[in-house]
């Protein structure tokens, strides 16, 4: 369970962290700001000490490895034609499935944040279920009902389970809080005064929910489309039960990396994990440039 | 005289067509009934197609018992850890200022955006036997990967971010004086962070370690890389889940991955109770 | 535009928020609802433009009975307090908003939407920034955008809720003046709300007073003031002191003691004498209607703010003296009312404290 927070967080964290550093301060000749506050001297070097060994050295290790290998080599790896389908397997599926979830995702937040019906405080907790099920749990529950004897494979006119379509459903599945999450936030906030504003005007309510709230929340929604894709990316448990992994054809990304390590070839491996590693690290670029730009252009103030 | 009422009836301007809103209230639950709802069902459905006695047989295999005490034993390590961690990151980036604070707080949340198969192969390049460290580590018989060294380490980097990540927005948003108040008062920094700080977190910190603790426990893809599947040795039951289903044991795999499933509920059920009762105490993220 | 609203009633749950209002409002004129917070001033304003569905009652559009029509078909221009300008949308694009979203068959084409905008932009001061966003404006010109796109329609009517609410006084100033000078140039029939009666006297050609869902009093700024029809009003409206009275035979006993007022036009019984500060002079013996001790004095910019004790129960009547009065705490002295009013006692008095609040926030 996990990424809960990605998502909220997007939305709600980084103002704070972007208010604390519009903060007027008087460091700008000193590294710290002096405080009567005991403590940022052991804090602050733990919090280093403890980053370097758990995550940023091994994490440069990956680096260090495809350096050693040389652009050539790392090139030809990572262009090898297996490689190349399961790369497109897992971002062409990936990027559907956000594209689905950014569309089902919007109908899903409005319902919850706009409309009364039985069981809403319900299905609202239960958004949070596929960072609160663990994957390997969500990918068998995913393959038993899509498999062709299943719930739904059985009456499903085509296969769905060991097919990419199958892929698809569980990246659904695992991206679906995201754009949620995401949106749900920005939806409350919303003035109700624009949608008033824009009836009095002569606008029909089609009108006003495509050219005044959809506007508002299109950063909302690209912010949820890239957290959802680069998850989606990333993803292994739910995927590989359903997935039948099938080279060229329903093989995905991560599962080739772990083909490849457990054959000792570490080569291959860091080369399909440094590609992406580079499109995720994109990803959190273009969110944060995703919010930096509708914080400029749209303003806090009303 | 009508002037009474009013010649006809209209709904709220700003709102959609008694349609429209049925239509897209459908559609959400339809949705969420589709692809959350039915794979949680499909999950204890299976662990109970063969009736209740099959069902608690399967706890009985050796395999699975070591494996539920292996992932415990490796969340009693992960999780203290990165308790402490996001104290002291929380407290580090809450309460100073200091420069290249928010390159700081993205490093905290990378964990996030790396694929989990990707942290796992990290200690692999490490700790593995053709990594960096592998012939030394080798030449004195020390194993990380394919033992339970890597396994923790694994947990702690795909968890790495749960606890600072609640903490940090909660405490910069309460900012300082409370702590200078303590301080001014004759209070030790010691006294000051657990009778002042702690008390005014306690919610998002037992939210973070909640979080914390259900992908600790169900961790998959970070796990598998380093695990080497020795079974009753190095399999969490996530894993111990994977191999049960691929032996074709269904019913064993689901029984399992209930407990998992069951912990995930517990888990988003207290989620959501903090979440209504204490949202205001928790962060900003989590009020809607 | 003429409008009248008969009978007009709107529940929130058991909250009567308008009990039967009737009003009419005169084509071109610019009428100012005030009330304190509660009273359904804002809820009569949005009854009006569609955006509440009243209980009861009629809205007459000249003829034309509104409450059949949606709020896209009352052709109204509503300005909100906190503005609602879309912040996704230039300038420009807010105030073409409004002729854009119009059936093909009635859409203007863009040439002259562009003409009308401009010519807007220039109504309301703001030529050269059709370009920006409204995040970039400041609060002031983010009102005045609003007007513009609310002119736009070319409304029947002109809507304003709480316009200034959201600005400063210096700001506020400035935009009453201006508001008032657009009013004059464009003749449209504008209502506004406001809970500030400074700011309802300098820009109303009448005031409606609202409280708790019933009309006080509709008048001029000068017959609100001078004349208030009943206590709400009085006590709202300016500052007034209420002595408790009793009316005996025609004549008003203050603890027992006659008030010398003349013949007094009031049921007997229980009653409340209001009088604001100004019409309260010093006056000898022969002609005083009550005389009482100083309490203290404080100046008060051009004025003498006094405090008097009457009656046997001290109560206490404010006035406004001239500087040069001779007086000083614990002198007896006689005081004279040029204007007052006698208002029987009310089963539920006027929560004075809480009228005072309002206009004060």
């Amino acid at each position: 369970m996990t990424d809960a927070t990605t998502a909220a967080a997007a939305g709600a964290r980084r103002p704070t962290t972007a208010a604390s550093q519009d903060r007027p301060s008087r460091m700008s000749s000193s590294f710290r700001t002096p405080s009567a506050i005991p403590g940022f001297g052991l804090t602050y070097g733990f919090v280093w000490f403890y980053l370097c060994l758990i995550i940023l050295i091994p994490l440069a290790a990956v680096v260090l490895w495809a350096g050693s290998l040389g652009p050539a080599r790392l090139f030809a790896l990572a262009t090898e034609p297996r490689t190349l389908a399961a790369l497109r397997v897992s971002f062409g599926l990936s990027f559907a499935a956000a594209a689905l979830n950014a569309v089902f995702g919007l109908i899903v937040a409005w319902a919850l944040t706009r409309y009364s019906f039985p069981g809403k405080r319900l299905l609202d907790a239960a958004v949070d279920l596929p960072f609160a099920l663990p994957t390997a749990v969500a990918g068998i529950a995913l393959s038993a009902i899509y498999a062709p004897n299943g719930l739904i494979g059985s009456i499903a006119p085509f296969k769905i389970a060991f097919t990419p379509l199958g892929i698809f459903v569980a990246l659904v599945f695992i991206g679906l809080p995201f754009v949620v999450r995401t949106v749900q936030p920005v939806l409350a906030d919303l003035d109700r005064e624009l949608e008033e504003a824009s009836a009095t005007l002569g606008a029909r309510r089609p009108t006003t929910l495509l050219r005044v709230v959809l506007p508002t929340l299109i950063p909302a929604l690209l912010t949820g489309f890239a957290l959802a894709f680069a998850r989606a990316v990333g993803e292994y448990g739910s995927v590989i039960f359903i997935a039948g992994n099938i080279p060229y054809v329903s093989e995905i990304a991560p599962l080739l990396i772990i083909m490849r390590l457990e054959e000792f070839d570490y080569g291959a491996a860091t080369a399909i994990a440094t590609i992406m590693l580079a499109i995720s690290f994109l990803m959190l670029l273009a969110i944060n440039l995703i919010e930096a730009w509708s914080r400029r252009r749209l303003g806090h103030a009303r | 005289m009508p002037a009474d009422a009013p010649a006809m009836r209209l709904d709220s301007p700003t709102a959609e067509s008694p349609a429209a809103r049925f239509a897209i209230t459908v559609i959400a639950i339809a949705f969420l009934g589709f692809f959350l709802i039915l794979p949680l069902y499909a999950v204890f459905a299976e662990a109970l197609r063969n009736g209740i006695a099959a069902y608690f047989e399967s706890f009985e295999d050796p395999d699975t018992i070591a494996a539920i005490q292996l992932t415990l034993l490796v969340a009693v390590i992960a999780v203290p850890l990165n308790i402490v961690f996001g104290l002291a990151a929380s407290w580090a980036i809450a309460k100073f200022e200091f420069k290249g604070k928010s390159f700081l707080i993205t490093l905290i949340d990378l964990p996030f955006s790396v694929s989990p198969v990707v942290s796992g192969m990290c200690y692999v390049l490490l700790f593995g036997a053709n990594g960096y460290l592998g012939p030394w580590l080798v030449k004195h018989d020390i194993q990380i990967i394919f033992a339970v060294p890597g396994l923790v380490l694994a947990t702690i980097f795909v968890t790495f971010p749960f606890v600072a990540r609640e903490l940090i927005p909660l405490m910069q948003e309460q900012g300082t004086s409370e702590e200078e108040a303590a301080l001014s008062l004759g209070a030790g920094g010691w006294r000051t962070f657990w009778s002042v700080t702690l008390p005014n977190v306690r919610w998002a910190l037992l939210y973070g370690v909640l979080l914390c603790n259900a992908r600790a426990m169900g961790e998959f893809g970070a796990v598998s890389v380093v695990s080497g599947h020795l079974r009753g040795l190095t399999n969490t039951i996530p894993l111990q889940v994977e191999i049960l289903y691929n032996d074709y044991n269904f019913v064993a795999a689901f029984a399992a991955a209930s407990v998992l499933a069951g912990l995930g509920l517990v888990t988003l059920a207290i989620k959501s109770g903090l979440e209504w009762r204490y949202g205001d105490q928790i962060s900003a993220a989590h009020r809607h | 535009m003429e409008l009248k609203i008969r009978n007009l009633r709107k529940e929130y749950g058991a909250f009567p928020a308008l009990n039967g209002v009737s009003l009419d409002i005169r084509s071109g004129e610019l009428i100012a609802l005030l009330g304190p917070s509660g009273s359904g001033k804002t809820t009569l304003l949005r009854a009006i433009a569609g955006l509440e569905v009243p209980d009861g009652g009629q809205i007459l559009f000249g003829d034309v009975d509104a409450l059949g029509r949606r709020v896209q078909d009352r052709n109204v221009g509503f300005v909100f307090q906190h503005y609602a300008l879309f912040r996704h949308m230039k300038v420009f694009d807010n105030i073409a908003f409004g002729l854009r979203v119009r059936g093909r068959d009635r859409r203007p084409p863009e040439a002259h939407i562009r003409k009308r905008v401009l010519e807007l932009l220039d109504l309301v001061q703001l030529n050269g920034l059709e370009g920006r966003y409204p995040a970039q404006l400041s609060g002031g010109q983010r009102q005045r955008v609003a007007l513009a796109r609310a002119l736009a329609i070319e409304p029947k009517v002109l809507l304003l809720d709480e316009p200034f609410g959201a600005l400063d006084a210096q700001v506020r100033k400035e935009l009453r003046r201006w508001l008032r000078q657009i009013h004059d140039e464009t003749g449209h029939t504008t209502v506004f709300v406001t809970h500030d009666q400074e700011e309802a006297m300098e820009l109303a050609d009448r005031v409606a007073v609202l409280h708790k869902g019933d009309l006080q009093q509709v008048g001029s700024p000068d017959e609100i003031y001078d004349e208030p029809a009943n206590p709400f009003v009085y006590a709202f409206i300016g500052d007034s002191t209420a002595l408790p009275v009793t009316i005996e035979r025609g004549r008003a006993m203050l603890d027992g003691a006659p008030l010398v007022l003349g013949p007094v036009d009031a049921p007997e019984g229980a009653a409340r004498v209001h009088v604001r500060p100004q019409d309260v002079r010093l006056a000898d013996e022969s002609e005083s209607v009550v005389s009482g001790r100083v309490m203290t004095l404080r100046r008060s910019g051009q004025y003498r703010r006094v405090d008097i004790a009457v009656g046997e129960r001290h109560t206490r009547v404010e006035a406004l003296l001239p500087p040069e009065a001779e007086i000083a705490v614990g002198d007896q002295v006689g005081l004279a009312f040029r204007r007052f009013a006698i208002f029987p006692e009310e089963k539920e008095p006027p929560k004075l404290g809480l009228a005072r609040e309002a206009k004060a926030a």
